[in-house]
C-alpha cells in the first residue's frame, strides 16, 4: 500500500512546484518550486527501483543545477517587474486557448481513449530493474561505452564554452 | 500493491504541459530555462517508468545520459544568459532583439 500513498503526495508536491515555477513573479520563488518538484521526482524514481539515478538527481539537479540557478539569480538581480505587454500581437490570449485545447483532449483521452499507456504493465519483474549501481555500471560500461565518452567530452566542452564565455570582454578579441 | 504505469505517464503529461505553457507564457529568461528543466523531468519521469513496465534496464541509463546533457545545457545556457546581461542590463527576452532580420 506503500507506493498509491506515496505516488499522490509526490503527484502532488510536484504538480505544486510546477504551477509554482511558471506562476511566481520573483525567480526565487520559481526556483525554489523547482527544488520541489524535483525533490519529488527523485521519490517517484525511488518507488520505481531507480536508485542510483534519484540519487544522481538529487545530486546534480538539487546539488549543482538549482545552486547555479540561484548564484545567477542573485548575480543579475531579482527582477520581479516582467513587463506584461504584448510585443506579438494576442500572444497571451493564443498560448491560453491552445493551453485549453490540449488539456480538454489530455482528459477527453484519459476519460474516453481507455488506451494501454504501456504493455506488460502486471507482468513486473522486480529483480531485473532494480537499478542499482552495479546493474547501470555493467549496461553502462558495454552496450553504452560509446556514448558515455561522448558525454565526458560534452562535459569538458560545455566547461570550456562556460570559462571562455565568462572571459570575453568587448574589444578585445 | 503498485501503480501503473500509466498514472506515472499522466503525470509526467501535466508535468510536460505546465513546463511547456510556462516557457510560451514567461519573458524572463531565467524562468523560461527553468521550464525547460521542468520538461526535461517529466520525459525522465516517462523513460523510468516506461523501463519498469517493460522490464528493461536500459531506460535508466537514457535517464542518466538525459541528466549529463541537461547540466552541460544549464551551465552553457546560464554563461550566455549572464553574458547578455552584462552586455544589456536585462533579462526579459522580449528586449533581445539585435539578431531580428
Amino acid at each position: 500500500m506503500a507506493e498509491p500513498i506515496l505516488f499522490v503526495l509526490m503527484a502532488l508536491g510536484s504538480l505544486a512546484g510546477a504551477v509554482t515555477v511558471v506562476a511566481a513573479r520573483n525567480p526565487v520563488y520559481s526556483a525554489m518550486g523547482l527544488l520541489g518538484t524535483l525533490f519529488s521526482v527523485a521519490v517517484l524514481y525511488v518507488l520505481q527501483l531507480a536508485h542510483f539515478v534519484a540519487a544522481v538527481q538529487v545530486i546534480v539537479y538539487a546539488g549543482a543545477v538549482l545552486t547555479l540557478f540561484l548564484f545567477v539569480i542573485m548575480l543579475i538581480g531579482v527582477d520581479t517587474s516582467e513587463d506584461w505587454d504584448e510585443k506579438l500581437p494576442y500572444q497571451r490570449a493564443f498560448v491560453g486557448g491552445l493551453a485549453g485545447l490540449i488539456a480538454l483532449f489530455a482528459g477527453a483521452l484519459t476519460l474516453f481513449g481507455n488506451f494501454d499507456w504501456v504493455p506488460a504493465a502486471t507482468s513486473t519483474d522486480p529483480d531485473s530493474t532494480n537499478g542499482t549501481i552495479q546493474a547501470i555500471a555493467e549496461l553502462l560500461f558495454t552496450d553504452w561505452v560509446l556514448a558515455f565518452e561522448a558525454t565526458a567530452l560534452l562535459l569538458t566542452i560545455a566547461a570550456a564554452g562556460a570559462i571562455a564565455l565568462a572571459h570575453y570582454r568587448r574589444g578585445q578579441t | 500493491m503498485i501503480v501503473a504505469a500509466g498514472w506515472y505517464m499522466a503525470l509526467a503529461a501535466a508535468l510536460f504541459l505546465i513546463g511547456a505553457f510556462g516557457l510560451l507564457l514567461r519573458r524572463n529568461a531565467l524562468v523560461m530555462f527553468m521550464c525547460i528543466e521542468l520538461m526535461l523531468n517529466a520525459v525522465n519521469l516517462t523513460l523510468i517508468s516506461a523501463g519498469r513496465a517493460l522490464n528493461d534496464l536500459n531506460g535508466q541509463v537514457a535517464v542518466f545520459f538525459i541528466l549529463v546533457v541537461a547540466a552541460a545545457e544549464v551551465v552553457v545556457g546560464l554563461a550566455i544568459i549572464v553574458a547578455i546581461f552584462r552586455r544589456r542590463a536585462t533579462a526579459s527576452v522580449d528586449d533581445l532583439s539585435e539578431l531580428r532580420g
